[in-house]
């Protein structure tokens, strides 16, 4: 990791490239906006459905650019010893019981003593990192709070060694399903991006980049009858990482075309809802099989 | 790449663009600006696309914010552009509608493909077209709302249902008249500027064009989202507590407990605590024509209440009640439920016209024995009675059964008790009544029903 160098993007265009070039084919927004946080040094919150590739953005983003990334994975509860650091109380423990207890208290409280986590690790970093904070929407309104400080000045002050300042600038994606609004503080201090489910031709390019061996006539299908898909009104509408499986899954199964039964049979790759699986197979399935049908005629006729 | 790159002129025009964003309500930060100054060095200002991305994404913090966004940036710079234009005495030459005279039929089939296709200049092309052929320019009203409405009703341009299509060409949608009614807009008012050779001062944007265009994905999550908070504020706060202490049981147990702080002395009361009770509601929405507009957001919000509560009887009306309890529980789908209501709904009616009298007699006869006050009655109707007998007697009857009575009306307050509205007649009887048609109003709604009445414990 530590041999590639770390790559500055000049323009756009640049970047829009990179991510290509590693396998994500970002939106022009996207790239745009990718391009700003490494120009501008600020922090980038994205938005969007669920599976549009918003983590996946910054995966690709760090790959792109050589660094490394850390990722901070939120939850409900999340807090600070787990998402800053932590002292190690253990090790402090037996230094005290091997030293004197005069000496210990002054270096008890030093680097060595420190555990830590991820968003420590992404300011004391030497090498640049992306830093990737995931469903930053499924914390608490505390922990925002804290991110502040870490967003906006890049430091972290712990009271018993001071002010932890970054060495390097690091690429900060904040990435939410909007379970909830976030504060306008946080938002405030970022660049904002939407991602939404991309066109049927983006799709297609996404899936055959993925799935270079899928049939393009084949490929069209498949991205016709996901977006016809997301179309209804489902609990979970398949992501992008969806559909590129099952383009996998069909090539697997050596499909030429996705008739009624090949659809039924592989339906629970992209439908993962009990209740999603029967309004699917009732709306799509029946199309399908309609579509067959005056395929038939036309070839019979 | 440096400070200089940036045109002398930007600097202030970023700041007014910013400023008139502030105005529709978007909270642009001087941090903010600042922000975009930045982005613009950072990229090519020149090309648009890029120079819109980086001011939408320094600026616009959520997608609301960027759908105003969107609206004001095109309005701004469009008037920024004529302003130019008209100091610089530029005008687009000839009236560009002369040499090609196109007969109605032909414009509105052409119009209507257009729209169909979503073929954006086609339809800035086809606007101006339209106007020269419609519009009398000399003699138009000279107010740009009145003529837009009145070149598309002599267009013939109405949003079709699927089904009937005629041979008209492709069927469009309200969306696409919409979009092609905003370029007529455009279309009329640089024609105004160019004779007038000034700027007509901005309106404000109208609430409606504000809110995300209605893509039934996301409007549907929006509502069930609002009505999922709906449901845990409901749960918490039951209408029991209105009453509070005056007829708790008192718990001897805790009492005593509590008194050995007191040294024996049982100064504080302790009381049993109350279960919140599980809330009924019944839902009763109006799906006349004089809603039509707000009818599919109504019925997304009963769609989504049945979601959440299992105890929920829902209701649809015209002329007459109908109970459609099944239909929501049988089908999720929500495109489906709107069309079995309207076809199977019962409600059919000859005139179409609300009659409030009638419904509320027909729902103090046949259902108001069930109501207790645990129920919650909402109502969803814009109170217009055609001039038929409102009976708001009958309906004082109902809430005086039911515990609470909300009513979310579909238009603006200011709207009401203007015309057939008998909004007042209605009101006093409601716990509340609330204007709701976007899932801003209906997230209010939320707020008020669970404001200030927080449980104790």
């Amino acid at each position: 990791m530590a041999a590639a160098p770390t790559i500055v993007p000049d323009s756009v265009t640049d970047v829009a490239d990179g991510l290509r070039a590693v396998g994500y084919l970002p939106s022009e927004s996207a790239s745009l906006v990718s391009f700003l946080a490494t120009k501008l040094g600020k922090p980038v919150l994205v938005e969007g459905p669920a599976g549009v590739g918003k983590t996946q953005l910054a995966k690709s983003l760090a790959e792109y650019l050589g660094r490394s990334l850390v990722r901070l994975q939120c939850y409900e509860g999340l807090d600070e010893a787990k998402a800053l650091y932590e002292w190690n109380y253990r090790k402090q423990l037996l230094r005290i019981q091997a030293t004197g207890e005069q000496e210990a208290w002054e270096d008890i409280f030093a680097e060595d003593f420190l555990l830590t986590r991820p968003l420590l690790q992404a300011i004391a970093s030497a090498e640049p990192v992306v830093l990737l904070i995931d469903e930053i929407d499924k914390t608490d309104q505390e922990f925002e709070a804290m991110l502040l400080e870490v967003l906006s000045d890049f430091q972290i002050s712990i009271p018993e060694l001071g002010v932890i300042e970054s060495r390097t600038h690091p690429i900060v994606v904040l990435t939410s399903n909007n379970s909830r609004e976030l504060t306008e503080a946080l938002k405030r201090r970022c660049l904002y991006l939407w991602l939404d489910y991309p066109g049927v031709e983006r799709e297609m390019e996404i899936v055959r980049l993925h799935a270079p061996d899928l049939d393009e006539a084949l490929a069209r299908r498949l991205v016709e009858v996901i977006h016809m898909i997301r179309q209804l009104d489902m609990k979970k509408p398949p992501s992008i990482a969806e559909s590129i499986d099952w383009a996998r899954a069909l090539l697997l199964l050596g499909a030429e075309d996705i008739d009624r039964s090949m659809f039924e049979r592989t339906m629970s790759i992209i439908v993962k809802h009990r209740t999603d699986i029967d309004l699917v197979s009732e709306r799509v399935g029946v199309r399908l099989a309609g579509a067959l049908g005056s395929e038939q005629a036309e070839a019979t006729g | 790449m440096s400070a200089e790159a940036l045109p002398p002129g930007l600097a202030p025009r970023l700041i007014a663009f910013c400023e008139e964003l502030r105005s529709e309500g978007v909270a642009v930060g001087t941090s903010e600006i600042l922000d975009a100054f930045e982005a613009l060095e950072a990229v090519p200002w020149t090309d648009p696309a890029d120079f819109r991305e980086a001011l939408a994404s320094t600026i616009a913090k959520s997608q609301e914010d960027r759908r105003v966004f969107e609206l004001i940036f095109d309005r701004f710079f469009f008037r920024a552009a004529e302003a130019e234009a008209v100091s610089r005495e530029i005008r687009e030459g000839g009236d560009g509608a002369g040499s090609e005279r196109l007969d109605p039929d032909q414009l509105r089939q052409a119009i209507r493909e257009a729209i169909a296709e979503n073929q954006e200049s086609d339809m800035r092309d086809l606007a101006r077209l339209a106007i020269a052929a419609f519009g009398r320019r000399g003699e138009g009203s000279g107010v740009v709302g009145v003529d837009v409405q009145r070149i598309r009703r002599t267009l013939g341009l109405t949003p079709q249902a699927p089904g009937n299509q005629d041979a008209e060409g492709p069927p469009i949608d309200r969306e696409g008249i919409n979009r092609f009614e905003r370029h007529l807009r455009r279309e009329l008012e640089r024609g105004l500027i160019e004779r007038t050779e000034k700027l007509p001062p901005a309106r404000p944007l109208a609430d409606l064009d504000r809110t995300l265009p209605t893509s039934p994905s996301q409007d549907l999550a929006a509502v069930h989202r609002a009505v999922a908070q709906l449901k845990r504020r409901l749960a918490t706060l039951g209408h029991e507590q209105r009453g509070r202490r005056s007829n708790s049981i008192v718990d001897v147990r805790r009492t005593m407990r509590a008194s050995l702080e007191t040294g024996g002395v049982p100064l504080r009361l302790r009381h049993r605590p109350k279960r919140p009770r599980r809330p009924e509601i019944l839902v009763l929405c109006d799906v006349s024509t004089s809603v039509t507009s707000a009818s599919v957001f109504f019925l997304s919000v009963v769609h989504a209440l049945h979601d959440s509560f299992r105890k929920l009887r829902s209701f649809v009306f015209i002329e007459r009640i109908s109970e459609v309890t099944d239909v929501f529980e049988d089908e999720r789908d929500f495109r489906e439920i709107s069309r079995k209501i309207s076809q199977e709904g019962g409600v059919a009616d000859i005139s179409g016209y609300t009659d409030y009298g009638r419904v509320w007699r027909e729902f103090a006869e046949e259902i108001a024995d069930d109501l207790h006050p645990r129920s919650t009655v909402i109502v969803l109707g814009d109170a217009r009675t055609n001039g038929r007998e409102p009976h708001a007697e009958i309906f004082a009857e109902v809430t005086e059964r039911a515990g609470r009575t909300f009513w979310l009306n579909p238009e603006p307050k200011l709207y009401w008790n203007y015309g057939d509205s008998v909004m007042a007649a209605y009101e006093r009887h409601c716990t509340a009544a609330f204007e709701c048609w976007t899932t801003r109003h209906l997230e209010d709604f939320v707020n008020v029903v669970a404001g200030g009445r927080v449980r104790e414990d």
